[in-house]
């Protein structure tokens, strides 16, 4: 049995550790969500490239450093620790994910090369309104090899170079990447103004197709079964810092003449914070062996490790800002930049009782087989 | 990261799977008596502690093998698909046994240990009574010293296995006039003495899984004291750190049975499990179930890596028996009406969610109440502090007591 990271991996579990507790602090965060204008922070973008974590997963040949993705994994961990203000998940995730899955040779050759080095920025774009995208309520279209429609919310629209765009192509639905240098971009109000997201108005630029004619949605699950499992690493990171910010707060604070972390209220609350992370990260850790063997189990495996995330990370970081009273609820201390992640990340990936449908369904097959 | 055998672990599983498939009984043990089974366990563990394979982990001079934890592991996994008898000797020997071995003089345990390894004698562990559960160090049971002997007198509770054990382990109060923990001291006792009364206990579930026991002046020897006078406490705590391994998780019904459950009770026009609402809870347990399972495959990790496992472990009890009774309680509310059925001739799986409805309130105090597994993880886990104790300097004989 090896259910664990290796050696190697906690080593550079740890070194990305140290490398964000000094340069990802929340003052970098805050930085981003206190300013409109501000969507993301290029200059930990740049030192992020420069550490190689972007191409982690990608292979050397297309610029990456072939590490796998159970070593993407432990670094997603370690972003979600710090709520890192950058498009990270939206170019590594989804984008790179995307085009590893089902890009041609010479789509992975333009493009990893890009990804990995940090020049490139993508986003995945699928939702067009309130509700999960499918296939029956898709607008956005292509004609001879060009786009129209408008995709809402797009996380990380308004920075992204190219977007990988869910459109329906003859009434198929198909994957499409097309650059956003043309496409009209308008940034959004967010829950987290620390992560931006884009309205996208696309205005017949040049769509080119990914993957297969009218493979569109199965492709856009794959997609979003990889990206599931690396956001619940990021969740995992999330939770357990709650977990510590609790635990720190309480000690601290005293009430009726002795520590708050001594009453049981507060004890056992943290106790079941400290569960759900468990079970979170136990879940995490089998989505990552299915996606880094491509392991038939995947679907179910990402199912589970996205709804072990987002409940863990939402726990965590409501009863984080709950345990810290009434200076929780103040814009200064940093629990509400957990609070405002929890959201953003339990959304962004789609919403769990999407994968609670798709995962009991999934069940049901394998009980009937 | 993978699921894999490291190549000493896949020839140690190699040697005892092939070793299980040529010794172990072909039993259907189902419907049998308490005394059948034990028999057959009895003879079970005899022929495994023959073959080394009883206590693995124990040194060889002492009736092991001087194997390690994930041999250990690995020689369960493989055990537990033979379906061979279990269980009786858990006890005596994860616990009661390492707490001889610890205190007790060469002679004494030369006398127990290899016939505890080879099942010829089973031990129990008395130190619950009826006004002492979570708060065992308030216990009443007394021992008073006369000549070379003391005399026991008061009552245990919740003792598994007391009605066909040999011998115990007891824990009782030999000091009142001194704060709780101090007074104590531990004894060896042998079941059979006089004055030792063995009353099964009836549970809310129906059945009797565990015992009173009553001491009535029990003489015991001076020498059959395991630690000093006064000590039992430090003593108990050997015994207790390998509780939370004894009392596993919750074993019963799970997310496949309740499956298919719903998929077979009709519901509106087609079956329950097209219910929305039930679909998320399943969802849910799947997702605990199976982060329980991987959970326990972190622990293995540690062992295989030749590590101790992390404190993720202690998550197992409490997660697994409130699920168990989540579980049952759903699996009732599909049937309907039908869900009040317990007979096994007419409800589904030979009635088996209505047995663990009942069960589970059962676990969820068993080896730890859900309260004291929480504070258990605040404290020992998440470094909070521990509760004021009121009753930390005052002599056992002061202290105020209710029911």
């Amino acid at each position: 049995m090896n259910f664990d990271y290796s050696d190697d991996q906690k080593f550079l579990k740890s070194e990305a550790r140290k490398f964000l507790d000094a340069r990802a602090t929340a003052k970098v965060n805050r930085a981003v969500l206190d300013d409109p204008s501000k969507s993301y922070d290029p200059e930990l973008w740049t030192a992020v490239a420069e550490m190689g974590w972007l191409g982690a997963a990608i292979p050397e040949e297309f610029g990456g450093l072939g590490l796998g993705h159970i070593d993407l994994c432990a670094i997603a961990e370690e972003l979600g620790r710090v709520v890192a203000p950058i498009p990270f998940a939206s170019t590594v995730y989804f984008f790179a994910e995307a085009v590893l899955l089902a890009g041609t040779e010479a789509q992975k050759a333009d493009l990893l090369p890009r990804i990995a080095s940090g020049e490139l920025i993508g986003c995945f774009a699928t939702s067009e309104g309130p509700g999960a995208a499918t296939a029956a309520s898709l607008s956005t279209t292509v004609i001879d090899g060009s786009i129209n429609g408008v995709k809402i919310p797009v996380t990380d629209g308004d920075i992204a170079h190219k977007a990988i765009v869910l459109a329906s192509e003859g009434g198929k639905p198909g994957l499409f990447i097309v650059d956003l240098a043309e496409v009209g971009k308008e940034t959004l109000k967010t829950l987290d103004p620390s992560r931006s997201a884009a309205k996208l108005t696309f205005s017949g630029q040049a769509a080119e197709r990914l993957g297969a004619v009218g493979d569109g949605i199965a492709l856009m699950e794959a997609v979003f079964d990889r990206a599931a499992v690396l956001v619940a690493f990021e969740q995992v990171g999330g939770a357990d810092k709650c977990l510590e910010m609790a635990k720190e707060y309480a000690l601290g604070r005293y009430a009726f003449g002795r520590t708050i972390a001594g009453y049981q209220a507060i004890k056992h609350k943290l106790a079941d914070i400290y569960v759900k992370n468990e079970l979170a990260r136990s879940n995490a850790y089998y989505g990552a062996w299915a996606l880094n063997t491509s392991a038939p189990e995947l679907p179910i495996a990402a199912s589970a490790a996205r709804i072990a995330g987002c409940e863990a990370f939402w726990f965590a970081a409501k009863e984080n800002v709950q345990t810290h009273g009434g200076m929780g609820f103040t814009w200064a201390v940093d629990a509400h930049l957990y609070y405002r992640r929890a959201k953003q990340l339990g959304l962004v990936a789609g919403a769990a009782r999407s994968w609670k449908e798709r995962l009991v369904s999934q069940l049901e097959r394998r009980n009937a087989a | 990261m993978d699921f894999n055998d490291t190549a000493e672990e896949a020839a140690f599983r190699a040697e005892a799977k092939a070793w299980l498939q040529a010794n172990a009984p072909k039993l259907n043990l189902s419907g049998l008596p308490e005394k059948e089974v034990l028999k057959h366990a009895k003879a079970w563990q005899a022929k495994k502690a023959e073959a080394r394979y009883a206590c693995i982990t124990w040194p060889e001079k002492l009736g092991g093998r001087g194997g390690t934890p994930i041999q250990q592991v690995i020689f369960g996994q493989e055990e537990a698909k033979v379906g061979a008898p279990r269980g009786f000797f858990d006890i005596g020997l994860g616990m009661c046994i390492p707490t001889v071995m610890a205190f007790a003089n060469d002679e004494t345990k030369g006398r127990f240990v290899g016939p505890a390894v080879r099942g010829d004698e089973i031990w129990c562990q008395l130190f619950s009574e009826p006004s002492a559960g979570s708060d065992v160090a308030g216990l009443r049971t007394k021992a008073v010293r006369d000549g070379d002997d003391w005399v026991i007198n008061g009552q245990k509770v919740w003792t598994s296995g007391a009605h066909y054990c040999d011998f115990g382990i007891v824990l009782v109060r030999t000091d009142p006039d001194v704060p709780k923990h101090k007074g104590l001291t531990m004894f060896w006792i042998d079941m059979k003495d006089p004055g030792v009364t063995v009353k099964p206990i009836h549970q809310m579930s129906g059945g009797s899984n565990f015992n009173e026991v009553y001491f009535e002046n029990v003489r015991v020897k001076d020498s059959q004291r395991l630690g000093p006078v006064g000590d039992g406490w430090k003593v108990a705590l050997v015994t207790l750190m390998n509780e939370r391994l004894a009392v596993g998780g919750a074993t019963g019904p799970n997310y496949p049975e309740l499956l298919s459950l719903a998929r077979s009770t009709p519901s509106g026009d087609g079956s329950a499990l097209e219910d929305q609402a039930f679909r998320e809870k399943l969802a849910d347990w799947y997702v605990q179930a199976e982060g329980l399972k991987l959970t326990r495959f972190r622990s293995i990790t540690a062992l295989s890596r030749g590590q101790t496992p992390g404190p993720e472990a202690s998550i197992g009890k409490i997660v697994s028996a409130n699920q168990l009774q989540a579980m049952s309680s759903e699996a009732m509310e599909v049937l309907d009406q039908y869900g009040i059925l317990s007979d096994p001739d007419l409800a589904p799986l030979e009635a088996g969610f209505q047995q663990s409805v009942m069960w589970s309130a059962g676990l969820r105090i068993a080896g730890g109440t859900d309260e004291i597994l929480k504070n258990i993880i605040a404290e020992r886990v998440l470094g909070l502090p521990g509760e004021i104790r009121v009753d930390k300097d005052v002599a056992f004989k002061d202290m105020p007591t209710g029911l």
